[in-house]
């Protein structure tokens, strides 16, 4: 693994805390850009994995991450003319601890899974899972659609970290599974969003409730 | 030359097709012509199998024969009646639907054809791809909530069981086997594979995967997003989508019994079952929403599969045999559903009564329909869940046993008191005057899958047997 894998893992832990604890939709939607661009890099980073195949699907997947969909994202939020996010059902700072908490879990945790000799003293599997609940906790808990396509971002996001423990291995199916799973299931949900938008007039979930028990 | 790329390609053909026919009248007759091309292509691959070749990506092995069986011949039934309902229903564009419907019937051939667990999770990704804008095709917010949910929820499912996927693979490399996801690769390393990845793996991928079949605590999405979309989809989700991600479900299974895990996986398997089956009958009682009702039972037989598999050889028999059953039973019920729902324009029982005056044909086989997901005597479901049964007390596990009955019979109550307002008493004159008649259209296909449920249960004909026996030996033996 390359000198710069884990300070990057390191920033990609930060920007998590950093989406969990800020009301602005428009500082989360920054901040997944950034998380986004950054592991987009990983593949880069890898020893070997120079070539013009990986190579250009990393500017993919830097593009699509850290431009294309935080635009989609921001005009999305333009249209409906909402800024912050409302209280969510877990307060912001309570957000911050229990992802601080989940990166200490995902640590220790990782600690029991056994790594290849290739891959010791990688940060990639607590970052990832880290990052995976960082994902859960946005979805679980806040309450505008958009910040919940952000939360599922996230969520991809640490599958796709820890795609790079296998990328040499397989960088067909781990590319191409992270690459469909990225750019479909956005597209998709950004065309329902706009339906909720024009049906409901808000892009606030809780209106979302008709179908309760 | 194998058969793979015909399944794949000729629903996809059909689609470019149907976007090219402007004509709504006419495009929904190329969903017949689909699926009866599929059930006839599918006879062949089942009648004259080709050698399994270790190496494929595209094979049909044992457990993708029965997936492959229940899928064509839902979607045979399905087509007929969607052919007929899509007439009914002329002033809404259906382009997109027929699309999605045929996308349906190739991704979903892809899910039973692969026979690598990279390309398995992609076919379902676009299982769940396809079918969203088919939930979303009444327009309503209704449908756009459902939709809604269906999408979120069933990404994360599946991004978590891309993740444990990718454990899986690791767990191969660790081991020294260079990462690999081909099941024969891993069912031929499996007792190497590294452990704790590999526990890691299976709860993902139950998560995941169990998101996609429904189970509770992940079924969220299932009631509204049944409850919303139009009948025939209700039906290709139930039966269809469902068997897919319990194939999904399948192949990590066999891995991890390949493994010698076979303890740490059935209790997660066992608790998972019971959880949804209990979960199911609590909703299930004074359920008042037709559709909302069915899709709990579909709640409870996923949980019924996965409590089956928990048991192990002794249930698997059973535990087959109910992936079929399950999904022609849903078939009768969902479609049967749908005509009482477009008799009444409504699917309250608080509107709904005297079903079977009101639409004889329907009502009678929604009644029938009941008793056979229920689990009564002579159709198939008596058969595969008192095989599962018998499993579990051969097992020696008394107390997994007595509460699969109990729930049974819970279910068999709170389910039955819904449909029993459904079915009996006198419509009202609101509904009397709805043009909805049965047709040939809207009956034949939902006899045509009761006829089957029945003749499982009555005789269990020969060949259905001896492929899920060799299924259960594929499940068992080594590779």
């Amino acid at each position: 693994m390359s000198n710069f894998f884990n300070p990057i893992l390191v920033v990609v832990l930060l920007l998590n805390l950093f989406v969990l604890g800020t009301s602005r939709i428009t500082s989360v939607i920054r901040g997944v850009a950034i998380q986004g661009a950054l592991i987009g890099m990983l593949p880069l980073l890898l020893p070997g994995h120079v070539s013009r195949g990986a190579f250009l699907m990393a500017v993919l997947t830097i593009v699509l991450k850290g431009v294309v969909i935080p635009v989609m994202m921001n005009r999305a939020l333009r249209d409906v003319e909402i800024k912050r996010e409302v209280e969510p059902v877990i307060g912001f700072q309570a957000s911050v601890i229990l992802g601080a908490l989940g990166a200490v879990w995902a640590l220790l945790f990782a600690g029991r899974l056994p790594l290849t000799e290739a891959h010791a003293d990688s940060l990639v599997v607590p970052a990832s899972l880290a990052t995976v609940l960082t994902g859960f906790i946005l979805l679980i808990t806040r309450f505008k659609a958009l910040t919940q396509v952000m939360g599922y971002l996230v969520l991809e996001n640490g599958v796709f970290i820890f795609g790079m423990l296998l990328v040499q291995a397989m960088p067909l199916v781990v590319e191409m599974g992270a690459l469909l799973d990225l750019f479909v299931a956005v597209f998709v949900i950004c065309i329902i969003v706009n339906h909720i938008n024009r049906a409901f007039s808000t892009l606030d979930t809780r209106q979302l409730a008709s179908l309760k028990e | 030359m194998s058969m793979a790329p015909l399944f794949l390609i000729f629903p996809a053909v059909a689609a470019v097709l149907a976007a090219l026919i402007p004509s709504n009248r006419w495009r929904p007759w190329l969903l017949p012509v689909a699926g009866t091309l599929h059930a006839a292509l599918t006879g062949v691959a089942l009648v004259r199998p080709e050698p399994l070749s270790p190496t494929a990506w595209l094979a049909l092995d044992p457990l993708g024969k029965v997936i492959l069986l229940v899928v064509s011949l839902l979607f045979l039934c399905c087509s007929y009646y969607a052919a007929g309902y899509l007439r009914s229903r002329s002033e809404q564009p259906n382009r997109v639907f027929c699309i999605c419907l045929l996308f349906f019937l190739s991704t979903a051939s892809l899910v039973a054809w692969s026979r690598h667990l990279g390309l398995l999770w992609v076919a379902v990704e676009g299982l769940t791809l396809v079918t969203a804008p088919l939930i979303f095709f009444n327009h309503t917010q209704q449908s756009i909530e459902a939709t809604w949910k269906y999408m979120v929820v069933g990404s994360v499912g599946i991004a978590l069981a891309l993740l444990g996927t990718f454990f899986l693979a690791y767990s191969a490399q660790h081991a020294g086997h260079g990462a690999s996801l081909m099941v024969s690769d891993l069912l031929q390393h499996a007792p190497a594979l590294s452990k704790p990845w590999l526990h890691a793996a299976f709860v993902l991928l139950l998560v995941g995967y169990g998101t996609k079949m429904g189970l509770a605590p992940m079924h969220t999405w299932k009631p509204d997003a049944y409850g919303e979309a139009p009948c025939v989809v209700g039906a290709l989700l139930s039966g269809g989508v469902t068997s897919c991600a319990f194939l999904a479900l399948l192949r990590a299974y066999h891995i991890s019994v390949a493994a010698g895990e076979v303890a740490y996986v059935c209790r997660l398997l066992l608790f998972m079952g019971l959880l949804s089956m209990a979960t199911a009958s609590l909703f299930m009682v004074g359920q008042r929403d037709m559709k909302r009702m069915l899709a709990y039972s579909s709640v409870e037989h996923m949980g019924i599969l996965v409590l089956g598999l928990g048991l192990g050889a002794p249930a698997l028999f059973g535990t087959l045999l109910h992936v079929v059953n399950n999904g022609l039973t849903k078939g009768v019920l969902f479609l049967s559903a749908g005509n009482i729902h477009r008799a009444y324009h409504s699917k309250s029982t608080e509107q709904v009564s005297g079903a079977m005056q009101r639409v004889p044909l329907s009502g009678t086989l929604f009644f029938l329909g009941f008793l056979a997901i229920t689990g009564s005597p002579p159709f198939g479901p008596f058969i595969s869940e008192f095989l599962i049964l018998n499993g579990a007390f051969r097992s020696g596990r008394m107390v997994v046993g007595a509460l699969f009955l109990v729930l049974l019979l819970i279910v068999f109550i709170g389910m039955g008191a819904t449909v029993l307002k459904i079915v009996q008493g006198r419509p009202s004159i609101a509904a009397r005057k709805t043009s909805y008649r049965d047709t040939v259209l809207s009956g034949a296909p939902i006899l045509a899958l009761l006829v089957l449920v029945l003749l499982i249960g009555v005789i269990l004909p020969a060949p259905l047997a001896a492929l899920i026996n060799d299924a259960v030996r594929y499940l068992e033996g080594q590779p």
